[in-house]
């Protein structure tokens, strides 16, 4: 017992431990939230996509001295903005355009950094380096935190419309490409939050899995946000800790656990879950002689 | 002569270089129960995409209880009961939430219900015979609950004009039933609903009136009258003229 106190106590002793933690926890329950809606909508993807398309973004910001963030927003939803335009224009489809996009952007990136003479380590950008987080960095994350916060307290019942029925939401006079706009925009800045935590390319991990593993837990929204937001910050605690005790890179521990908290949903779930499924399917086969009929509720 | 509940005047309505509907004009009278007849292709959703300002008409105009679209939109005035194919049916939503998003439009920003909002969503439940499954999951309901669940939530919006897009398809010949008995319980309040339909045998036992579309009005006036051999046989080519006789 004593040992795990231990475990939790003395990290958190160190100074870069807490701005860590911070932030680490900050970003996960941030794109555990929006993980929600891009899991159901159908835009995972475009969170990977965002979130290589800022690495310009970020360069230029260092060469010119600006806040990261500043960068990285600009990039990010300049390319949502260029995919929507590409698709829309041509006919190339969605997907395509998605690919040519970010990785285009992201080349321009490694273009420009094998290019600057300077001392941020590209591998700090590309994995993350929550252990060495700056002060102005963590002002520009609570900062940028906040707004979506506000926002999802606002409009989360507008945005759920949105991704369940966009012809009702326009055929009640609301604008759905407005609340598009929107959950876009909440993306790139939350994509911005969470490069900080896991780097740029784990980035997509942290908007999709929370989500995903949450939706195989309940049937219900409210619930889906909530248990999203609770595994995503356990495994952001769970993922420092253990990249400060076992010494391995922080980034990908958030990430692993929050693969792991994934594949016991994926089993063990009692409603959608595997091992669910085989329950169900036995105890169908038991009572055979039930209606039928009507789907019972999970 | 009162404001007719529907109106379309000359709507054309092009994609990129295919006429999906050339010239339709239809009056469609408060109370009414409307059936819109076609095959696939034959521009039955475009026609409901005009009324609800989704794609632009290249001409003509459409009226909702004589107010222009957006209007009608920002009044509540259209409820739309999407095909089962359009809905997520696995998404984490019960039915009573389905039916509370009728009532967004009354809401103010963030949507939080009151208690008029709530009464509204127990009543539209009541008229729908779905108070009983109101905690369900959507999708934990059988196609004709399904259906019930979206003309909720039109009721709950307050709508006058209802838009259903195939409802009966997927739907067993009992919930057919109830679905119909609920309709026709809408229609002897006042309300106008325009049914998209390719259920030929069905129409005449509902419907006060049916429109045969091909692209254009090919004939609007009682079923009887629309569902007619040869006109069948415009609209839908020789199969269905077999269909339409053994209706008669």
């Amino acid at each position: 017992m004593t040992a795990l106190v231990e475990w939790f106590v003395l990290p958190f002793q160190f100074d870069f431990m807490q701005r860590a933690l911070l932030v680490s926890v900050v970003a996960g329950a941030i794109c555990a939230v929006l993980s929600c809606w891009l899991t159901l909508i159908g835009w995972s993807l475009l969170g990977d996509a965002v979130s290589h398309a800022v690495l310009p973004g970020v360069v230029l910001a260092y060469l010119f001295g600006l806040p990261f963030a500043a960068g990285a927003l600009v990039f990010g939803a300049g390319s949502v903005a260029l995919i929507s335009v590409v698709n829309r224009t041509s006919r190339v489809k969605e997907d395509a355009a998605i690919g040519i996009v970010f990785t285009a952007l992201f080349a321009v990136g490694v273009v420009l950094i094998s290019r600057i003479p300077s001392d941020t380590d590209l591998m700090h950008i590309l994995f993350g380096n929550v252990l060495g987080v700056s002060d102005s960095e963590i002002v520009q994350i609570l900062i940028m935190a906040a707004v979506v916060l506000v926002a999802v307290a606002l409009k989360h019942r507008d945005l759920t419309l949105y991704a369940f029925d966009r012809v009702h939401a326009h055929a009640i006079g609301l604008n759905p490409r407005r609340l598009e706009a929107l959950l876009l925009g909440m993306l790139s800045v939350t994509v911005v939050i969470a490069l900080q935590a896991v780097g740029i390319i784990l980035v997509v991990a942290m908007v999709i899995i929370p989500g995903a593993t949450a939706y195989l837990l309940t049937d219900r929204f409210e619930r889906m946000l909530l248990i999203a937001a609770t595994v995503s910050v356990a495994a952001s605690v769970l993922g420092t800790y253990a990249s400060f005790h076992l010494n391995i890179a922080t980034g990908g521990a958030i990430v692993v656990a929050q693969a792991c908290a994934f594949t016991l949903a994926y089993l063990l779930s009692p409603s959608h879950g595997i091992a669910g499924r085989l329950a169900a399917g036995r105890s169908a086969r038991r009572t055979r002689t039930g209606t039928g009929d009507v789907p019972t509720a999970a | 002569m009162t404001t007719p509940a529907l109106l379309t005047e000359n709507i054309t309505v092009r994609y990129n270089d295919v006429l999906a509907l050339e010239d339709v004009s239809l009056t469609v009278a408060p109370g009414r129960i409307c059936g819109l007849l076609g095959t696939n292709g034959s521009g039955k959703s475009t026609l409901f995409k005009a009324i609800l300002g989704l794609v632009p008409a290249e001409l003509g105009r459409v009226r909702l209880r004589g107010r222009p679209p957006a209007a009608a939109r920002r009044k509540g005035i259209v409820g739309y009961v999407p095909q089962s194919e359009q809905v997520d049916w696995a998404f984490p939503i019960r039915v009573i939430d389905v039916v509370m998003m009728g009532r967004y439009g009354h809401m103010g920003i963030t949507r939080r219900p009151r208690r008029a909002d709530h009464e509204a969503v127990a009543a539209a439940l009541e008229r729908t015979d779905l108070t009983g499954l109101a905690h369900r999951q959507i999708g934990a309901l059988s196609g004709g609950q399904r259906k019930r669940a979206f003309v909720a939530r039109g009721i709950a919006q307050g709508a006058d004009v209802f838009l259903l897009d195939e409802p009966f398809a997927g739907v067993d010949k009992r919930s057919e039933a109830t679905i119909i008995e609920v309709l026709r319980a809408m229609r002897d309040d006042g309300h106008t609903l325009l049914v998209a339909t390719h259920d030929l045998a069905g129409v005449p036992q509902f419907c006060d009136e049916a429109v045969l579309l091909q692209r254009r009005v090919i004939a609007h006036g009682a079923p009887d009258e629309v569902l007619a051999p040869d006109r069948l046989f415009e609209a839908f080519g020789i199969e269905a003229q077999a269909v339409g006789e053994r209706t008669r």
